[in-house]
């Protein structure tokens, strides 16, 4: 029988006993807030005998990530977690455990990097690492985050990708609140994740091999190639292993989350935990009429352009609603969303916002007036700001 | 070792198989060459320790016996060390009339590796 | 009022860190949820230190919770600390007939004075600290303001309430146990309604 149980818990501790259950060889961390909690449980779970993991306690983000990195390529499952400027801090490491296909599952927990010092939500940590090669996938709730860690570690390291993961959720609002997860049993996720069978580890000392020489330019493009094939890779590896854990948990998360979103007139694009809201709003509105939709999008790397582009494909209007910025020029889910969509024959009309900055909250009301901007063809060509206080220029005062 | 012509062929994560070092001939590298006068050696052993590329060739008895040339980059610290003075540091380009032996030999390291 | 908020039950704590209102909501949650109720439980920190005022919030409901924003039109609003009763500005977004549960040894109707509360609202009060000093020897407000809780929930059962802590923390000794289930029932009946 799957001895599935149910529990109130939070995101971090649900990524917590995933990695109990997991049981990875090492595991290098350093806390910050919010994702602290992962760490520390884990190293409860080590001093209490109920893994088998060697916890390495280092005295920096950046020397996590390395050891890490050296743990994963000796033939190790490596796991870890961070936040902010911790994240920001390996930011140097992370192409290199991309290119040296270091299969880390990595936990991070958005937060927004300083300064100012700001421990809330956004998602300027996970963006900057966008470029790293890594695969990112953004978690609604901590049973999405719970599941998606066990997908993981299989989509991490299966022979076609061979690319590491970042499980993104939301630092305090999925991290730190408490609701029903279920969980599977120690033995099921066992079965699923299996054992990692390393393909060219150091400790393998009858095919010695090094890591990381240098390389002229004749070769770097190549191989820079080859970690693009892995990542095109993962839309199809990523299907199959879906379906095998819905087979234990009867729950299949696609690469985008389309609700309501194929007889919709009226979409707005965002991800993570906002999504709660446009969801409820998307039901409201509904209800009076409307045909309003809503696109998640959870794996923004690989980012699933395809899938996108049909689904907006004749829509009457288009919102994305960015949780991060990038200062001097489109922010990251509305540039994939317009690359995604500038192939269409068919111009669709899209509003760019930006919220949620330093952990501000998406009200059901701000849903609504994006929802009711793009309904009176309400456009304009720069992104708008959701929740900002600003003057007002109009009436000379707030 | 034949070169990867397509992006297909290039090892994957960036490895290098072992032993490759073994057939990359630093010793072409050299700008300066040690000589080793056997007559003033007395096999302290001090340019073997110190030597960065392992290039000090002992026999069985653990006694020096002569330079690897395939992989001496000719650094001349071995020349810094030796306290009797038994090697001296020549100009490279002077050796080149000399005869090479059917081009050196990288020696019998890793031999466990397949 | 929004569909999602009709069917949804909102709660608000105020309280100082390390005085246990989010373990407080967190318990809330739990004991709601083995009876079958969609829950969540979350906090909302300022600083991060002792002392600092802080938030936690609920939300209660027979259908899925989907939204994650914060809490601002609070049903029911718990108080935990007696010297924020003002000063966390607790009235704010709140619904005209909200319910303020309040650990102070003040008079109910007093209290509802002096909080300026609107004629629907109500002020539920319980000296919490008073029971968990004689019951536990500690001011650990969190039992009895349980206790004072099973009366807005009233399709879950009073044991429900006192004996979580016995079904929850079964490594703690018997005697403690027992000292936090007096202290859940005397909230209960010591708590005053105005």
């Amino acid at each position: 029988m799957l001895n599935k149980r149910k529990e109130m818990t939070s995101g971090n501790l649900a990524f917590a006993e995933a990695m109990r259950q997991v049981n990875p060889d090492v595991v290098a961390a350093y806390p910050i807030t919010p994702s602290t909690e992962i760490p520390v449980k884990f190293a409860e779970f080590v001093a209490n005998g109920l893994v088998d993991s060697e916890y390495v306690a280092v005295e920096s983000e950046h020397s996590a990530i390395t050891a890490c990195v050296g743990a994963s390529v000796s033939g190790a499952r490596v796991m870890t977690a961070s936040s902010a400027n911790g994240v920001a801090l390996m930011h140097e490491i992370f192409p290199i455990a991309a290119a040296f296909r270091a299969p880390i599952v990595f936990g991070l927990v958005n937060r927004s990097l300083g300064a100012p010092v700001n421990i809330h939500c956004d998602h300027s940590d996970s963006m900057p690492e966008r470029d790293s090669g890594w695969i990112q996938i953004y978690c609604e709730d901590a049973q999405e985050v719970y599941d998606s860690v066990l997908l993981a570690v299989r989509l991490a390291e299966h022979d076609d990708v061979l690319t590491p993961v970042f499980v993104c959720q939301d630092g305090f609002i999925t991290s730190h609140c408490y609701e029903p997860v279920e969980l599977l049993s120690d033995e099921s996720v066992k079965k699923f994740v299996g054992e990692r069978k390393a393909k060219y580890p150091l400790l393998d000392v009858d095919n010695p091999v090094s890591y990381g020489s240098f390389t002229m330019s004749e070769y770097y493009f190549e191989i820079k190639r080859t970690q693009i094939e892995g990542m095109n890779n993962v839309p199809r590896v990523y299907k199959e292993l879906t379906k095998e854990l819905a087979e234990y948990t009867g729950r299949e998360y696609p690469a985008l989350d389309a609700y309501r979103a194929e007889d919709a007139e009226y979409l707005i694009v965002v991800m993570s935990s906002a999504t709660g809201v446009v969801k409820d709003v998307v039901d409201e509105m509904r209800e009076r009429g409307v045909k309003a939709g809503c696109l998640r999008v959870r794996f923004f790397r690989p980012f699933p352009a395809e899938e996108l582009k049909k689904l907006a494909d004749g829509k009457k209007g288009v919102a994305v609603l960015d949780r991060s910025a990038s200062i001097g020029g489109t922010a990251p889910l509305a540039a994939e969303v317009k690359s995604a969509l500038y192939g269409l024959s068919e111009r669709v009309p899209l509003q760019e916002y930006l919220f949620g900055l330093g952990g501000r909250d998406l009200y059901p009301r701000d849903a609504e007036k994006v929802f009711s901007g793009l309904m009176e063809n309400d456009y304009s060509d720069t992104a708008r700001y959701i929740g900002l206080l600003e003057k007002d220029e109009e009436n000379g005062g707030n | 070792m034949s070169k990867p012509k397509c992006w297909q062929d290039v090892p994957p994560a960036t490895i290098a198989w072992g032993a490759s070092a073994l057939d990359v001939e630093t010793g072409l590298w050299r700008s300066m060459r040690p000589v080793l006068d056997e007559n003033k050696c007395i096999s302290c052993l001090k340019c073997w320790l110190q030597c960065p590329d392992s290039s000090i060739k002992t026999n069985e008895e653990g006694r020096v016996c002569g330079i690897n040339m395939f992989f001496c980059k000719g650094c001349g610290v071995c020349a810094q060390v030796c306290p009797v003075n038994a090697i001296s540091m020549h100009q490279e380009a002077d050796f080149t009339n000399e005869k090479r032996e059917h081009g050196e030999d990288p020696g019998k390291v890793a031999d466990h590796v397949k | 009022m929004e569909n999602g908020k009709k069917r949804t039950l909102e709660v608000r704590w105020h309280g100082r860190g390390g005085q246990g209102a989010k373990s407080a909501s967190a318990i809330l949650a739990e004991v709601l949820f083995e009876e079958g109720k969609h829950v969540q439980a979350f906090p909302e920190y300022g600083a991060e230190r002792q002392g600092a005022p802080m938030r936690a919030y609920n939300r209660v409901s027979d259908t899925p919770i989907r939204r994650r924003c914060s809490v601002e039109n609070p049903n029911i609003v718990v108080i935990v600390d007696p010297t924020m009763v003002v000063s966390s500005n607790p009235c704010e977004g709140c619904m005209s007939d909200a319910v303020y549960v309040v650990n102070t040894p003040e008079d109910a109707r007093a209290l509802r004075t002096r909080m300026n509360l609107s004629a629907d609202a109500k002020v539920l009060v319980v000296d919490a600290t008073k029971i968990t000093l004689e019951e536990l020897g500690q001011n650990r407000p969190n039992a009895p303001l349980l206790g004072a809780l099973s009366h807005l929930f009233t399709d879950v059962s009073a044991e429900t309430f006192a004996d979580h802590f016995t079904r929850k923390m079964k490594q703690l000794p018997a005697p403690v146990l027992e000292a936090n289930r007096r202290a859940i029932l005397r909230g209960r009946e010591e708590a005053v309604l105005a």
